[in-house]
C-alpha cells in the first residue's frame, strides 16, 4: 500500500526538481559562511559541511537498489541523480579545500602526495570522474553492460570516502565509524546477488 | 614573582567588544553578501597581531569533554559546576593538600598576558589572558629538590560532561611539563579572559597556558597538580603517540604526520582569511629555546 503510493509519487517527481532541492545547501552554506552562521572559522566548517553532504548523498545512492529489492520501493530513476549530486559536492569540497583552505598549488600537491587521508580522498574523487562523465542517457545506451560494471566503482569510492573521514578526525570518534558501518552494511546486502551472478 | 614578563603584544589595536559588535552589525547590514565578510572585520589591522574578539575566543574551542565540534564546548560547558572548586596539589611538595580556588586567588597576583595560541590543528588566535605565574603557585606548595616534572589533571564529571560518554581519549585528560618549563616566566595559570572570569568552555576556573607549545598542552579545568620525578603520561600521547609527543613545542619545521605545521590560519578572518607562517616556538624562541639546548626537536616532538 505505502510502497505503491511512494512509487506513484516518485514517478511524478522530475529529476531536475531533485537536483534543485539537493543543491539548495550550496547558496545557504555560502551565505552562512559570510554572515557568521558557520561559526568563527567558516572555511573549515564549509569544507566539512560539503564533504559531509557528499558522503550522505553517496549513502542515499547506495540505498536505492536494496530499497527496490527488499522493500519494492522503486527510486531507480534517482540513483544517477544522487551520484551526480555527490560528485558535485565532492568537487565543491575539493575546491574549498584547495582555494580557501590550503591556498597554494604547491601545498595542495604536497598534501595529496604526503598525507594519506588526503591521498585516499583524492583517489575517491578521481574514481568518480569517469562515473560522472558517463551519467547521461547516451552513455548508458552506448556502454550497455559495461556501464553497469563501470559504475560498480561506487562501492570502493564509498569505502574510500568513509576511510578519509575516519582518518582526518583526531582520536577515536564515533561519527565517522557509524558512516563506515552503514556503508559496509549496504554493500553487504549486495553480496548474495553479486555471488549469484559470478556463479551463473 | 609576578610581572617577570612584559607583554610584547598589546590590546591597543583591539576593538573593544561592544564597539566591535555594533560596527559588525553596521557593516554587515551595509555590505550584505559583499566579499568583505562581516566576520573579517574582527581583524581591523589586516595582518597585524591583535587579540581575537571575545566571541572568537569563547565560541571556537577544543574541549572534548564537552564534544568534539568546535561549537560544542560553548553549547555544553555551562553544565560544569566551577564553584566551589578545589585543586589537589600533591607529590613532591612540602605543603601537599587541598587548595580551594578562593585560597589560590587570594594568594596570587593576577596580571594580563597577551599570548599567541597555536593549535596543533594549524589554526591560531591571540588571547588576552588574566592569570598568575604557575611558578608562584608551585612555590606556595613548596617544590622539593627531587621533583623533575609536574603532572596536571582535568576534572572528570560524567554527569556534567556529555563528551566523556565515548572514549575519544582515556579520561580524565592529563598533561605534564618538565619542572623548568613549568617554572618559566611565560607559563601561567589563566583565570580570566578580557578581564572577565574565564568561561567554562575555556577551562574555568583555572587552566594552564604554555604559549610556546601546541594548545592541547594547556590543560583546562585543573583539579590536580602532582610534582614527580618521572615524565608523566599525557592524554594525546597515550591516544596517538606517533602524532603527539610529550614536548609538543610549536615547530614549523616538524610536520604533524597528517598535516603540515608550516603555516596557520588566524581564527576570525572569515571565508577569505589568509594563512600566515608559523613561528618557531610560536614566536617565543628568544625566551624558551635555551630550555631545549642540545635536544633533537624532531626526536623530542
Amino acid at each position: 500500500m505505502l510502497t505503491d503510493r511512494i512509487n506513484r509519487v516518485a514517478r511524478k517527481v522530475p529529476t531536475w526538481a531533485v537536483y534543485i532541492l539537493c543543491l539548495i545547501p550550496v547558496p545557504v552554506l555560502l551565505y552562512m559562511g559570510q554572515t557568521g552562521g558557520l561559526g568563527r572559522e567558516p572555511i573549515r566548517a564549509l569544507e566539512q559541511e560539503l564533504g559531509g553532504i557528499a558522503l550522505k548523498l553517496l549513502i542515499i545512492g547506495l540505498c536505492i537498489t536494496p530499497l527496490r529489492r527488499f522493500a519494492g520501493v522503486n527510486l531507480i530513476r534517482f540513483r544517477r541523480t544522487m551520484g551526480v549530486l555527490a560528485f558535485t559536492y565532492v568537487a565543491l569540497h575539493l575546491l574549498v579545500w584547495a582555494v580557501l583552505d590550503v591556498q597554494s598549488p604547491g601545498r595542495v600537491w604536497a598534501d595529496i602526495l604526503k598525507r594519506p587521508y588526503i591521498t585516499i580522498g583524492m583517489a575517491a574523487f578521481v574514481l568518480m570522474i569517469p562515473l560522472a562523465l558517463t551519467s547521461n542517457n547516451r552513455s548508458v545506451r552506448a556502454l550497455g553492460a559495461a556501464w553497469r560494471r563501470l559504475h560498480l566503482f561506487t562501492y570502493p569510492i564509498a569505502i574510500l570516502a568513509a576511510l578519509h573521514f575516519i582518518w582526518l578526525r583526531k582520536g577515536f570518534q564515533l561519527e565517522p565509524l557509524v558512516y563506515l558501518a552503514v556503508i559496509l552494511g549496504l554493500l553487504a546486502l549486495r553480496v548474495p546477488v553479486l555471488l549469484r551472478k559470478v556463479v551463473t | 614573582m609576578a610581572y617577570r614578563w612584559k607583554n610584547d603584544l598589546t590590546r591597543d589595536h583591539a576593538t573593544p567588544h561592544d564597539v566591535y559588535v555594533n560596527r559588525r552589525q553596521l557593516i554587515g547590514g551595509a555590505l550584505g553578501l559583499g566579499l568583505i565578510g562581516s566576520a573579517g572585520m574582527a581583524r581591523a589591522d589586516g595582518d597585524a597581531l591583535v587579540p581575537n574578539s571575545y566571541e572568537d575566543i569563547t565560541q571556537y574551542n577544543n574541549y572534548y569533554e564537552f564534544g568534539t565540534g568546535k561549537g560544542d564546548p560553548a553549547r555544553n560547558a555551562h553544565a560544569l559546576t566551577t564553584a566551589p572548586w578545589t585543586v589537589v596539589i600533591d607529590g613532591m611538595v612540602d605543603n601537599p593538600g587541598d587548595y580551594s580556588m578562593a585560597q589560590i586567588m587570594e594568594a596570587m597576583t593576577i596580571e594580563e598576558r597577551i599570548y599567541r595560541l597555536r593549535c596543533v590543528e594549524a589554526w591560531s588566535m591571540v588571547v588576552p589572558w588574566n592569570g598568575f605565574e604557575l611558578a608562584d603557585l608551585l612555590t606556595l606548595a613548596g617544590v622539593q629538590e627531587r621533583a623533575k616534572y609536574v603532572a596536571f589533571e582535568t576534572a572528570l564529571r560524567r554527569d556534567e560532561m556529555p563528551g566523556v560518554r565515548f572514549p575519544v581519549l582515556d579520561w580524565p585528560y592529563v598533561e605534564g611539563l618538565r619542572l623548568d618549563e613549568a617554572m618559566h616566566p611565560l607559563t601561567i595559570m589563566a583565570t580570566g579572559i578580557y578581564d572577565k572570569p574565564i568561561p567554562n568552555q575555556n577551562g574555568a576556573p583555572m587552566r594552564l597556558v604554555v604559549p610556546w607549545k601546541y594548545g592541547f598542552k594547556s590543560i583546562k579545568s585543573i583539579v590536580r597538580i602532582t610534582l614527580t620525578d618521572q615524565e608523566p603520561p599525557t592524554a594525546w600521547n597515550k591516544a596517538l603517540g606517533r602524532e603527539y609527543g610529550f614536548y609538543s613545542n610549536v615547530n614549523p619545521n616538524v610536520d604533524h604526520p597528517r598535516w603540515s605545521q608550516a603555516t596557520e590560519r588566524v581564527v576570525g578572518g572569515g571565508l577569505f582569511s589568509g594563512r600566515q607562517p608559523t613561528l618557531m616556538f610560536n614566536g617565543y624562541e628568544d625566551e624558551v629555546a635555551s630550555l631545549y639546548d642540545g635536544m633533537d626537536l624532531r626526536e623530542f616532538y
